[in-house]
């Protein structure tokens, strides 16, 4: 077996396991891992909304950045670059994340809620293909948000992303230790998504290692599924194929795996805005060159782009539960409906306006 | 041989381009491009065709790959 293979299994099986692990050691249901989520419980931490259930600053996050960061500077792929459409890519960020929070989930919180037998993240999965289907559809038609330039004379670009993560765990670790009931310098929330959490040097731990991890096999749904419509290749299909399967294992071994679609962990139940709010995502996601995840680890590469994308999904964030567009385990809101619908026509818009007049 | 410049672009337009490429009749291409996600899909969309890969440039911000069918 080659390498490539045994990193992809590697990264699978532990994925999948720290993923049922971060939940049992306090995270939400079926949310060991989610880059939407634990962007807005950042967002919400930072207190740029004002959502008290959703405000907790994830070390998971800042772990996978840096995680990541070392995976790349070890195989001498961090450079620091920029320069690609950042204001679109910042605008496709906010709508990736409004879908992403529509649904309630970034697609690897989609396959881990399946993984814990949430039915509704089956429909959202339908609807994330779709959307990198459409996504595919501008791509073949010439789709080109333009060529990031190498920043030659200093990589002080790249380094700012990572500082940032450093920044957000000094900010932490001062919430935690010097003043832990009024949280320091940050919000925390006290019930909630954002009040479940797995001890900090867990979260941390896991976030290196999925950080490291995502950098080597390159970890990314939606680039999975394109690269499969696109040129056949399954390869990153099947690494999600093993964390989903990891992760059911695990979750039938601790009793946490309940198939259906009624009372799901922080999940909804309509059928259409489930499978909507990842289309959105999906569709966002291959335009953009990756899911949120890939942004992550991308702005961990030295890509200030992307770096630029997630800060676009955390002020996305920010805007989905400040204008209440964001879904509850009620179902969606009148507003996040209707701006999902727009956001499909207008990231439709820049799909067929940026392509290539001779593509 | 024809020559493709795909510095820069992101992921999977340089794989998409160098397909369009040998569909309009290209036989014999020249690739140059940045970052090693790129590259290594490059190869292996060229490998799955049967096409022929050979390395002509790899430094830090830069790689060149010929590709003949």
């Amino acid at each position: 077996m080659d390498r490539e293979k045994i990193w992809m299994i590697a990264a699978g099986v532990i994925i999948g396991g720290l993923a049922v692990l971060l939940v049992a050691m306090g995270n939400p249901g079926n949310m060991g891992f989610c880059i939407a989520c634990f962007l807005r419980d950042t967002a919400g931490g930072l207190g740029f909304h004002r959502a008290a259930v959703v405000q907790y600053v994830r070390p998971e996050l800042i772990g996978l950045v840096i995680g990541a960061f070392i995976a790349a500077v070890g195989s001498r792929e961090f450079k620091s670059r920029g320069g690609s459409s950042t204001l679109v890519r910042f605008l496709l960020g906010v709508f990736m994340m409004i879908g992403a929070l529509v649904f309630l989930g970034c697609p690897l919180r989609a396959i881990l809620r399946i993984g814990g037998g949430d039915l509704n993240a089956v429909v959202g999965l339908a609807g994330l293909i779709t959307g990198i289907l459409w996504g595919v559809f501008f791509l073949k038609r010439g789709f080109n948000l333009g060529a990031a330039t190498s920043e030659r004379t200093s990589q002080a670009g790249g380094y700012i992303y990572i500082l940032g993560a450093a920044i957000l765990l000094v900010l932490l670790l001062i919430g935690f230790s010097a003043n832990p009931s009024a949280a320091g310098p940050l919000f925390f929330s006290t019930t909630g998504p954002g009040s479940q959490y797995a001890p900090l040097w867990i979260s941390l731990g896991a976030g290196l290692l999925v950080g490291v991890l995502a950098q080597k096999v390159r970890l990314c749904l939606t680039g999975g599924f394109r690269d499969f419509f696109l040129i056949g290749h399954k390869g990153m299909l099947m690494v999600y194929a093993i964390i989903l399967v990891t992760v059911i294992v695990l979750n039938v071994f601790v009793d946490k795996f309940n198939p259906g679609f009624a009372n799901q962990p922080i999940a909804h139940v309509n059928h259409l805005f489930n499978f909507l709010g990842l289309f959105l995502l999906g569709l966002c996601g291959v335009l953009l060159g990756g899911c949120p995840l890939r942004q992550m680890v991308l702005g961990s590469e030295g890509d200030t782009d992307a770096a630029v994308t997630v800060i676009g999904m955390i002020a996305g964030a920010a805007i989905a539960h400040n204008f209440l567009l964001a879904s509850s385990a009620k179902g969606p809101t009148l507003g996040g409906e209707i701006v999902l619908l727009a956001g499909i026509v207008i990231v439709s818009i820049i799909g067929w306006a940026y392509r290539e007049v001779d593509a | 041989m024809d020559t493709l410049d795909v510095k820069g672009l992101s992921c999977p337009i340089p794989v998409i381009k160098t397909k369009k490429a040998f569909d309009a009749g290209c036989q014999e291409l020249q690739v140059t491009g940045t970052g090693n996600v790129s590259r290594e899909n490059i190869i292996k969309f060229a490998s799955s065709q049967g096409y022929a890969v050979k390395s002509v440039l790899e430094d830090p911000y830069e790689w060149s790959i010929i590709i003949s069918k």
